[in-house]
């Protein structure tokens, strides 16, 4: 029965739906109480009180109560998606996935309110010490705890369904809701950026419609949001795609025009934002442009080579301890006097070369080893290089639990002196390194080293086989990983003042490769929008983001995307096109098959052309 | 690998250099601490390290003793890395926190022992209801890990699972950090009679330790019980040998796998109450530092062989203990015990240099030998 | 006059207690195509990996254009001159089909970072070199690997059209000698014939020396100069395909003796 509706037809044909109340309902109870657990671990960890400072929509919704109410959507939407494979029909969808949803919501719910009982009656303070006592008045809504349970059982019912529901709406409405919303959520993470970019343009009327005082939007301004959103995809939306296309679809010297001038645009704009942003702000984009030139190195260590190195962040210390050496006239008494006290350039100029050497002595033990082998000893050796800096014994050279201070600022002769006191020069200095660190990472993927390193992480031994040198190829790898990191380091050194061991744990490593991986591995703008949306917004390692209240938080969260990636999506949120085929590799190929790209067709009608060689 | 040769290349001569580096320092360290306790005012010891003093029989004695007991605890956690990668292929980076778990739970119970009086009155059924208890809930975790992070993964090429690993070992750490606070618990007080010294033969060893390595030989003799003589350990042997095979024969791969994860936790949740009971300390790093440890432990003693995993323990451990005031020491450095950790790290790099198979040769599955 | 290219003598390799191979003899001349034959866990696709360098031999010697091969890692082996391709195919599956017979020639080229890096003359001509050679590498396979396929991932390629990339990115490493593993397995009858001429066009018209391992007794017929016979790690027989194909040796190491005569 074939459904002559555009909005609504898929390429295979509709079945019949499936009777509301025909469910599978070990499979739907199991997934609630599940659910439940899952609600149940957000409420004890405090977050919907300690987010609750944040407003998305003020008075209405909080981030706290947006923390419980995103889960049981997505639960249920995902309970009733159907896998359809080759052979199979879809079921039209209806009644069943809302019923579906809701149940497993509603169990959600019943999980959130056992709790509110629980929190009333017992002290669970001992040993779950995080929640505070505001959780019973947040699950509660105030209410009497009765109340407050069957208020949940509802809104988890209410919530599934609606996530059960999205399937049963057109692909297009569905689009224009997660837009939506998608849009009102972001419009009030980014209150700070844009408050501070309006001022600057004097449109300050527009944001104090928009916004409420005291932080998130004003319900005037979600409705607004909401429009412009909602317009943008009903109808906007197939005019940019028709505009994408239209790009994609220019070749030769027009594309490298038009290339050219969307650089030059990109450019442009991030040269004129600091201006434009507050202190705040800028430092936080300082900040994120660190963790930009340390995702890129790591992205030729792991993204393009596919070696695995957990002790990243030694080099990040050799850049930074460095310059402090060099620089700062407080570094250790054990140094001879000749060591000369220098100008940051010149310091980093000696730098890159130590940085190398460390790339090398790091890299040369580990080149043979398996993977798994190799990121616990490049571990080793980040701890060991850690500890070292860290040692009462080496504390003359290296300042020891104390570190090194008086770091001064980059001069930079006669035109600028970049403080860590003035975000936006440490911002400019930080953007002219990334684009250096881009422009490298570019110019060496498409060159023979960089085919030679996406062989290496394809098929070592065949890469081998090949006739390449493949542990000079890695070294080369750790060499330029390493060269980036302490550029990263020596600005930080410079900015902060001060390098303290700290600074330079296990932790920072770990980051930087959650940001690698979820940007896309090998992906340069993949890993720089990894580093701006994960860093800019929720926090580095001992850094806030835009969502400072996130950051007792983040770090949960980093954990939990890097495990959602690998399963999910392990190409990265910014696919690469060809990393993607290589993880998903089986179903690509199911699909190249299916719809006849491959060529069996033409191996029976080309035949061997015959072309004499030269 | 290929065998090896005269160095050829920068590389090799630098690794032979390396080698030759490292053992040098600890055969001059100990050359220098044996000159030391002849003769304190030697004048090497003159030169290198004036404020020398030197180890008494004793103080050499407790540092054995204390690296043993250290070293058991590793050993068991050892043994679940080595039991993963012998089956799988992939180190599990959060064994480590599974380790933390058991702690963990252990640390709760007791509290909530003693609040009622059974710790002091009952401490050794106190302390085997914990064991149980942390060996369900380090269980637990294990299962639920490989069910939900590793086994949708068992295809892939062979960086994802790892990485996977790191992200469940991540994110573990945090929910004890959200759910339990950031600061350190502690364990209640061990009833004095077992902070006393026991004297055995010409050994004077805590209790405390004594208890921790009888119990660390318990666990290990129950696992080779359970390995040598028992269906299910020679299923789990079939499986790390040969995957394919072992299904052929009719084994279920996967629910052997299940339950070499199970083992393995199970080893880790009590390593995690006895570094309870002796540290009397935890929070939710604990997991970490000794989780790389352990897996360079089970490096050391051979990956996939479960008696080298112990002894890989042993080893590490009384290195670590060691090492730091035998070798370094005598040398001039100060701080020494800031240096442990590296000293673990840097056997794990030796052995690895020397012998990377390990002291008792590794035993993988067919599929993952080079 | 041709040139002995390469020259096996007494090659032995044991795996733990199992003799792959045994006290091996083999040669080729410039110019010859020559096929190992042999049933299954005779030691071919062994001797194969014992020439590329893969494999370290326990005994014996191996020597390419007069020097030793012992002892060498795969890719110098392959800088040498000896290219090779897989039993089970092992292309760079997500690289591009052009990007796969470019960076075969890696160890023929030498640009390092400082030209990538700063775009030198020598860097930009020696790309575009290695560029035309990759196409025309793949052009001999005529218009399947060419025009916008260039630019797809290998993965896209059906299983022909990759048995034929991975025998263009032997070809585009230069070598004078090429091990071809297999090269029609899986293959349609069709696509064998078609395969066969272009073997022999590898000789013809660019000049390789091939040595091939095949079951497939057809191509061997047709396209080899002279068959050698393995088994259980030894040769036991060689010569033009009649003289072995007839050779009591070779049919009992295939079929087995007669039942009577198993007494």
């Amino acid at each position: 029965m074939s459904d002559n509706n555009p909005a609504t037809a898929t390429t295979p044909d509709l079945g019949e739906a499936r009777p509301a109340f025909d469910q599978d309902w070990r499979r739907l109870v199991s997934i609630g109480l599940v659910l439940a657990v899952a609600q149940i671990f957000i409420s004890l960890s405090n977050m919907p009180v300690s987010l609750d400072v944040r407003k998305i929509i003020e008075p209405l919704l909080s981030m706290g109560y947006l923390s419980l109410l995103w889960l049981p959507v997505l639960v249920a939407y995902s309970v009733s998606r159907e896998v359809v494979l080759e052979g199979m029909t879809a079921h039209r969808k209806g009644a069943h996935e809302i019923v579906a949803g809701g149940v497993v919501g509603a169990i959600g719910g019943a999980g959130i309110g056992l709790l509110a009982v629980l929190i009333d009656n017992f002290d669970l303070r001992d040993p779950l010490v995080n929640w505070s006592p505001q959780l019973l008045d947040q699950l509660t809504f105030g209410q009497s705890v009765g109340l407050g349970v069957a208020l949940w059982i509802v809104i988890g019912a209410g919530l599934g369904g609606a996530g059960g529901a999205m399937h049963v709406i057109t692909n297009r409405t569905r689009r224009v809701v997660s837009t939506v919303v998608l849009a009102v959520v972001l419009v009030a993470i980014l209150e700070t950026v844009l408050t501070d970019i309006s001022e600057e343009l004097f449109l300050e009327w527009f944001t104090d419609i928009i916004f409420f005082k005291r932080g998130g939007l004003s319900q005037t301004g979600a409705v607004v949001v909401a429009l412009l959103a909602g317009g943008y995809a009903m109808f906007g939306r197939t005019k940019a795609k028709e505009f994408k296309a239209s790009f994609d679809a220019l070749e030769g010297p027009e594309r490298v025009r038009a290339n050219r001038v969307v650089i030059s645009a990109a450019g442009l704009l991030l040269v004129l934002l600091p201006l434009v942003l507050g202190k705040i702000t800028n430092e936080l984009l300082a900040n994120v442009g660190l963790f930009v030139l340390l995702a890129l190195g790591l992205n030729i260590v792991v993204g393009l080579a596919g070696i695995l190195d957990l002790g990243y962040v030694a080099f990040f210390a050799v850049g930074g301890y460095t310059t402090a050496i060099l620089t700062s006239p407080n570094r250790g008494d054990s140094w001879p006097e000749w060591l000369p006290q220098t100008w940051w350039l010149i310091a980093v100029m000696i730098v890159v070369p130590l940085a190398a050497l460390t790339g090398l002595f790091i890299g040369a033990p580990v080149i043979r080893m398996r993977g798994d082998y190799l990121a616990i000893v490049t571990l080793g050796f980040g701890e060991i290089i850690r500890l070292l800096f860290l040692s009462d014994w080496l504390s003359g050279y290296t300042g020891g639990a104390q570190g090194i201070t008086n770091v001064p600022g980059v001069q930079i002769f006669g035109l600028a002196n970049v403080r860590g006191t003035d975000p936006r020069a440490v911002f400019y200095l930080v953007l002219v390194f990334c684009l250096v660190a881009i422009y490298i990472s570019w110019r060496l993927e498409n060159s023979r080293l960089g085919r030679a390193w996406m062989a290496i992480r394809e098929d070592e031994s065949v890469a081998e086989a090949m006739g390449i040198n493949t542990v000079n190829v890695k070294l080369m790898a750790f060499v330029v990983g390493a060269i980036l990191a302490s550029f990263s380091g020596a600005i930080f050194a410079a900015k902060v003042g001060s390098v303290f061991p700290t600074s330079f744990i296990i932790l920072v490593s770990i980051v930087i490769l959650v940001v690698v991986i979820v940007g896309g591995m090998g992906n340069i703008v993949g890993v720089i929008v990894g580093a701006v949306v994960l860093i800019g917004v929720l926090g580095g390692p001992k850094q806030p983001g835009l969502l400072q209240e996130f950051s007792d938080y983040k770090l949960l969260v980093y954990g939990a995307l890097l495990i959602w990636m690998m399963l999910k999506r392990p190409e990265g949120l910014v696919p690469n096109v060809r990393r993607s085929r290589e993880l998903h590799q089986e179903e690509f190929l199911q699909d190249a098959w299916l719809k006849g790209h491959v060529d069996d067709a033409e191996d029976s009608a080309g035949g061997g052309g015959e072309v004499a060689p030269t | 690998m290929r065998s090896k040769t005269a160095p050829r290349t920068g590389v090799d001569w630098f690794l032979m250099f390396m080698r030759w580096g490292m053992f040098s320092v600890i055969a001059f360290g100990l050359f220098a601490f044996i000159w030391q306790e002849i003769d304190t005012n030697n004048p090497l010891a003159q030169a290198l390290n004036p404020d020398a003093t030197g180890l008494t029989a004793d103080q050499f004695e407790g540092l054995v003793i204390a690296g043993l007991s250290q070293g058991s605890m590793y050993g068991l956690i050892a043994l679940g890395y080595s039991m993963v990668y012998g089956v799988l292929g992939f180190i599990n980076f959060a064994h480590g926190e599974v380790f933390m778990v058991g702690a963990m739970t252990g640390m709760i119970t007791a509290n909530k022992l003693f609040d009622s009086g059974a710790w002091e009155n009952n401490f050794i059924l106190s302390l085997l209801f914990i064991v149980v208890l942390a060996i369900l809930v380090s269980t637990l975790t294990a299962v639920v890990m490989e069910r939900v992070a590793y086994r949708p993964l068992r295809g892939a090429p062979r960086l994802i699972p790892l990485i996977t690993s790191i992200g469940v070992s991540f994110f573990i750490q945090n929910v004890s950090v959200v759910l339990l606070g950031p600061g350190a618990k502690s364990y209640p007080d061990l009833p004095d009679w077992w902070t006393e010294t026991q004297s055995i033969w010409f050994l004077d060893i805590q209790r405390t330790r004594l208890l921790v390595v009888v119990v660390a030989a318990v666990s290990m003799a129950a696992l080779w019980y359970l390995v040598e003589r028992t269906k299910t350990g020679k299923a789990m042997r079939a499986v790390a040998e040969d995957k394919e095979i072992a299904s052929l024969m009719g084994i279920n791969v996967n629910r052997t796998i299940v339950t070499t994860f199970a083992v393995g936790g199970a080893m880790a949740g009590v390593a995690g109450i006895l570094w309870g009971v002796m540290f009397r300390s935890v929070i939710h790093t604990t997991g970490f530092l000794p989780g790389i440890k352990a897996f360079s432990a089970a490096v050391v003693g051979g990956i996939g062989n479960l008696g080298g995993a112990m002894a890989g323990g042993l080893t590490l451990g009384s290195a670590e203990a060691v090492a730091p005031l035998v070798i370094l020491e005598p040398l001039g450095v100060d701080g020494v015990s800031q240096l442990r950790d590296a000293v673990a790290f840097a056997m794990l790099i030796l052995v690895l240099l020397v012998k990377p198979t390990g002291l008792f040769g590794e035993r993988l599955s067919s599929e993952d030998r080079a | 006059m041709s040139e002995r290219l390469l020259t096996i003598d007494n090659l032995s390799v044991t795996f733990g207690g199992l003799h792959a191979l045994r006290d091996l003899n083999f040669h080729v001349d410039e110019g010859e195509i020559v096929s190992v034959i042999g049933p299954n866990g005779a030691g071919k696709t062994t001797f194969f990996n014992m020439i590329s360098g893969m494999v370290t031999p326990t005994a014996g010697g191996i020597d390419f254009e007069g020097e030793s091969l012992i002892g060498l890692d795969p890719n110098q082996v392959t800088a040498r001159g000896i290219a090779r391709t897989f039993q089970n195919v092992r292309l760079f599956a997500n690289m591009t089909i052009l990007e796969n017979v470019m960076v075969a020639q890696h160890c023929r080229t030498k640009q390092g970072a400082w030209g990538a890096l700063f775009q030198t003359h020598a860097f930009r001509e020696e790309e575009k070199a290695i560029r035309e050679h990759g196409e025309h590498v793949l052009s001999f396979f005529g218009s399947r690997l060419v025009g916008y396929r260039l630019d797809q991932p290998a993965s896209v390629l059906s299983y022909a059209n990759r048995r034929r990339l991975e025998i263009a990115r032997a070809m585009a490493t230069k070598p004078r000698l090429i091990l071809l593993d297999e090269p029609v397995a899986g293959m349609n009858p069709k696509e064998s014939e078609e395969l066969t001429g272009l073997i022999g066009r590898l000789r013809s018209e660019w000049g390789f020396t091939i040595v091939m391992i095949e079951h497939d007794m057809g191509v061997v017929r047709d396209v080899s100069d002279r068959v050698v016979v393995l088994d259980h790690g030894e040769t036991i027989a060689q010569g033009s395909y009649e003289d072995v194909s007839t050779d009591p040796h070779v049919i009992e190491a295939y079929l087995g003796r007669p039942a009577e005569e198993k007494a």
